[in-house]
């Protein structure tokens, strides 16, 4: 090979990574629904969120990126959410919103998957989604400082964060570190929202100012939600969509 | 099933791109694909999407594609066995199409039942090597 030749082994290039900004640029913002560990309600927080933005006549998608307890599907109802195939993966739509969830292609079955395969997904969907465009890209993010959720970070620069905790210390000692962690990489905090909130106490709202970061509210426990799980239109009659919707207007507001 | 083909070359033609500019080529006369078959990828379909869709710098670049026979390794009881797609139903084998990783959700070790393996070898498509010109 003389010296004008080059051969270039590129085996450590995964050729799926270089897409994803362009699948996204059509994508206003990407709100990652976030918390420190699991079961404070990302979940209901992010698709009520999302169904809240698109009522407001946003144009709104909702990613399920929680891969091993995948539940917005069950949340919305959303039992077809077949995507469609057009050069690559064209969200179903559910309720007005451009949906994307795992299930899709594990359905029923349990999907056991490793630290490397839960990146390979997320590569993987982020690459052959079309999102088109969009408002608010909402992302359920996955629990905690998750192998996920760190490829997510990587993946996706432009995150903002919504971080939910429930009034419990334990849940806060988590939030603590993850509003450390995203400090250290400097990806944007929106606030965090207090989620569950059963007495009156003002501990979290204190406890979020000192860290510097917006506490966005707070939203009762309301045991009228369990009830409207699967049913969007008793969904946004409950107190919790009601609080939050009070939520989304702040968000709908950040520059 | 196979518009999937046009992202994955969508992806390939956008990576070697940025790899022969970063690497300061001219032009791009050959590209080296390895295609896990795992993923079950169309190499036909995929071939004429890489074609269509190159240009400018890859105008001329060939594209040489190699199937990777797809290898799974059971993380408990060590047997390693090969992926055969006949095996799966057609829903299953279209989820695994565009997810790998799904076959999880489908596929348990023939020895021991276990769905916790590793996808050694095959998972899906990655760019081996590339040839080219560089700028004098």
């Amino acid at each position: 090979m003389d010296r004008k030749h080059k051969r270039c082994t590129a085996s450590m290039m995964d050729p799926r990574v270089s897409v994803i900004s362009g699948r996204l640029k059509g994508v206003k913002r990407v709100i990652a629904v976030s918390g420190g560990k699991g079961g404070v309600g990302k979940s209901l927080v992010a698709s009520v969120l999302a169904l809240i933005l698109s009522d407001r006549q946003h144009q709104v998608g909702l990613f399920d990126a929680d891969f091993t307890s995948p539940s917005t599907h069950v949340i919305l109802g959303a039992s077809k959410i077949q995507p469609l195939e057009d050069n690559g993966l064209v969200p179903c739509v559910a309720h007005g919103l451009r949906y994307m969830s795992i299930v899709a292609f594990s359905h029923d079955e349990a999907l056991p998957l490793r630290g490397t395969d839960v990146s390979n997904v997320l590569i993987e969907l982020f690459a052959i989604t079309r999102w088109g465009e969009l408002d608010f890209l909402i992302i359920d993010m996955p629990p905690g400082i998750s192998d996920a959720a760190l490829d997510i970070m990587r993946l996706v620069r432009r995150l903002e964060f919504i971080i939910v905790s429930t009034p419990s210390l334990l849940t806060f000692e988590t939030v603590r570190k993850l509003v450390r962690l995203l400090a250290d990489m400097k990806a944007p905090v929106l606030g965090v929202v207090e989620n569950m909130k059963m007495r009156e106490s003002t501990f979290l709202a204190r406890q979020v100012a000192a860290m510097g970061v917006p506490y966005l509210g707070e939203i009762p426990y309301d045991p009228k939600v369990e009830d409207a799980l699967g049913n969007v239109k008793l969904l946004r009659e409950t107190v919790f969509a009601r609080k939050l919707s009070e939520i989304a207007s702040k968000l709908e507001s950040c520059p | 099933m196979y518009m999937h083909e046009w992202a994955l070359a969508e992806a390939v033609v956008s990576a070697v791109s940025q790899i022969a500019q970063r690497e300061g080529l001219k032009f791009v006369s050959q590209v080296k694909i390895m295609v896990g078959e795992l993923q079950q990828v169309e190499l036909d379909i995929f071939e004429f999407a890489l074609t269509q869709l190159k240009s400018g710098i890859l105008e001329k670049a060939k594209f040489v594609l190699e199937t990777v026979p797809a290898r799974l390794l059971c993380r408990v009881c060590g047997k390693e066995w090969s992926f055969a797609r006949n095996s799966l139903a057609r829903d299953a084998s279209e989820a695994v199409h565009f997810i790998p990783e799904a076959v999880h959700a489908y596929v348990r070790c023939p020895k021991c039942g276990s769905p916790d393996y590793e996808v050694v070898t095959g998972r899906g498509v990655w760019i081996e090597s590339i040839k080219g010109v560089q700028h004098p």
